[in-house]
């Protein structure tokens, strides 16, 4: 099991060298990659801000949950920081297992919980010129009531 | 009074100006030492999925901290 953050463009070959193993005959990755639109505006980029320290320990937790709740071999998930253009990856998750029904269930789990749980903010900036952190409702009312 | 560290984070620290600052709080909980933050800081607003960790450990809101602790306030998260 293997988590990590990173300020550098994700080795995606480094990630599938990672996981070769004769004993698995299934090998699922998800990337998240950088989108162009969210709720009806034109992403120019992103920036996602990190709070390492928690962020690796939550993330290992994750892992190792997967680990124990399916019968994987091998489990990588990196995420990026700092400003990613369009089509970056952002995120990486990559299980190996003996068959694939585990490898797939334990994939979606590790996404589905490092969205929610690690500490790790998504500002997008917009064609517009304007920028807003994602999910937060308040904020983002304030952010537009001072670029008016 | 107990003296703590708070840092902000993200949409946070926009909201107050400020990554950190070292306060006197007469607050009992985490909950209470936030609402005596959104007082001091007119952009600072509650928000339902923040979360607050407490010498990097995630806890709940209603946790007591002490004197000497750090205090992190997280805004809602959008990894992935």
């Amino acid at each position: 099991m293997s988590f990590s953050i990173t300020d550098t463009p994700i080795d995606l070959p480094a990630i599938r060298a990672a996981l070769e193993h004769h004993g698995c005959g299934a090998a699922v990755f998800f990337e998240g990659r950088v989108r162009d639109h969210n709720e009806g505006e034109a992403v120019d980029r992103l920036e996602y801000e990190v709070y390492r320290p928690l962020a690796q320990s939550e993330g290992e937790k994750i892992l190792a949950e997967a680990a124990e709740r399916w019968s994987i071999e091998r489990s990588v998930c990196i995420h990026r920081e700092g400003r990613l253009e369009l089509g970056e990856l952002a995120i990486v998750v990559g299980v190996v297992s003996a068959h694939r029904d585990e490898a797939f269930q334990a994939a979606r789990y590790i996404i589905d919980e490092a969205k929610v749980r690690l500490p790790i903010w998504k500002k997008e900036h917009y064609r517009s010129g304007e920028a807003h952190w994602v999910n937060c409702q308040r904020c983002g009312a304030h952010a537009h009531a001072h670029s008016g | 009074m107990k003296t703590v560290h708070v840092r902000y984070f993200a949409a946070f620290r926009d909201a107050t100006g400020r990554s950190e600052e070292t306060i006197a709080s007469a607050a009992e909980t985490l909950a209470e030492l936030f609402g005596e933050r959104v007082a001091a800081h007119t952009a600072l607003h509650p928000e339902a999925a923040a979360r607050v960790a407490l010498n990097d450990t995630l806890v709940d809101w209603e946790s007591a901290f002490s004197d000497g602790d750090e205090v992190l306030f997280f805004p809602p998260v959008a990894g992935g």
